[in-house]
């Protein structure tokens, strides 16, 4: 197991070239997706703004 | 009488996709009117033929239906691809385990290059038809490809310092992707510039596309300088050039970074037309 984690000698280049592609893709793929939740979120609340909003108008005619 | 029978099947299927692409054509005109007078999702204001083929609520519903398959099979082949690149796969002869850096290396640089072609094209076709989901397609890709090219410099910086005895030369090669880099930044920079997104879509188009003259400068690098980097050993005119061993772990780790791309992408797209969609509630609420 030491020995595949070693890789030859070389683990000190192969290990990092694979965890930092891994932590910037995963990072990449949390960042999208927190940020699309918190954008469709918004069009949510702003949508539920305006209906509410009409309706005010509507039941109070003035 | 097999021919015509083949022929007769042939014509059919063409017919109906014609007829397919006929409907699709006409949801397309008719979904302005669906919208109604105040028209909540219209992305822009401006031309009727902007509203005409922009329908990303039709968009969507595509994406969102593929996106979990994307996922699925993006985990299943860089779950394949991982363990045949660090387990099954053989030591380079020459490299010896260091050659396990190409998995990550070379699919990375391909998914660079692959993203920023399509960014180019969709640019191309924002410019062209005025298309707004062509922009957003340009506007998701972009950070995609900027970590793709990051991934592709630093495991290449990474392996060149065992095999060529330093992180880094000012070569044709590395340079010309470092611009690409930079391209990628510039893009993003230039598109966050504005507030409205609508207004820089055709500089950062332009840019986009001016860009893509670096594409085949980087393809071709290796063979118009001398260079440390090696020569092309997949992309070749008389076919790859590289142990099957070594070819289908690199094929897998390809196929699992275009998902990524997909599966990102659509992530991103939503989130563009999110974007979009709060614009212009924010602008339909202070007018009224």
């Amino acid at each position: 197991m030491s020995e595949f984690f070693a890789m030859g000698g070389y683990g000190a280049f192969i290990w990092p070239a694979y965890g930092a592609a891994a932590i910037l893709l995963a990072g990449l793929v949390i960042l999208s997706w927190k940020s699309m939740r918190r954008r469709e979120a918004q069009v949510e609340l702003l949508r539920a703004g305006r209906r509410k909003g009409r309706q005010d108008v509507t039941e109070t005619p003035s | 009488m097999l021919m015509r029978r083949y022929k007769h099947t042939f014509l059919v299927k063409g017919l109906m996709l014609v007829i397919e692409m006929l409907r699709w054509i006409k949801d397309l005109c008719v979904w302005k009117e669906n919208l109604g007078p105040r028209a909540p999702g219209a992305l822009y204001k401006g031309t009727t033929m902007m509203h005409r083929f922009a329908n990303p609520t039709r968009f969507m519903r595509v994406a969102n239906a593929i996106l979990p398959w994307t996922a699925g099979l993006a985990v299943l082949f860089l779950g394949a691809g991982l363990y045949q690149a660090l387990v099954t796969s053989p030591a380079d002869y020459q490299q010896g385990e260091t050659v396990r850096i190409m998995y990550i290396h070379v699919p990375a640089a391909y998914m660079a290059m692959m993203i920023y072609a399509s960014m180019a094209v969709a640019s191309a076709t924002s410019l062209i038809w005025k298309h707004p989901l062509a922009d957003m397609i340009a506007r998701a890709s972009a950070p995609i490809g900027a970590v793709f090219t990051f991934v592709c410099l630093l495991s290449g910086s990474l392996w060149g310092q065992p095999m060529w005895g330093t992180w880094w030369v000012w070569d044709a090669r590395l340079t010309s992707v470092l611009i690409l880099f930079f391209l990628y930044l510039g893009y993003i920079a230039l598109v966050n510039a504005f507030d409205d997104p609508a207004r820089g879509a055709k500089p950062a188009a332009i840019l986009a596309l001016v860009g893509a003259v670096n594409l085949p400068v980087i393809k071709f690098s290796v063979d118009w300088w001398n260079t440390l980097h090696q020569p092309a050993s997949l992309v070749k005119l008389d076919g790859p050039a590289i142990d099957p061993a070594m070819l289908r772990p690199l094929i897998f780790m390809a196929i699992a970074f275009t998902l990524f791309y997909v599966g990102v992408g659509i992530l991103r797209l939503r989130s563009e037309i999110a974007g979009a969609r709060i614009r212009n509630l924010q602008l339909g609420l202070t007018h009224g």
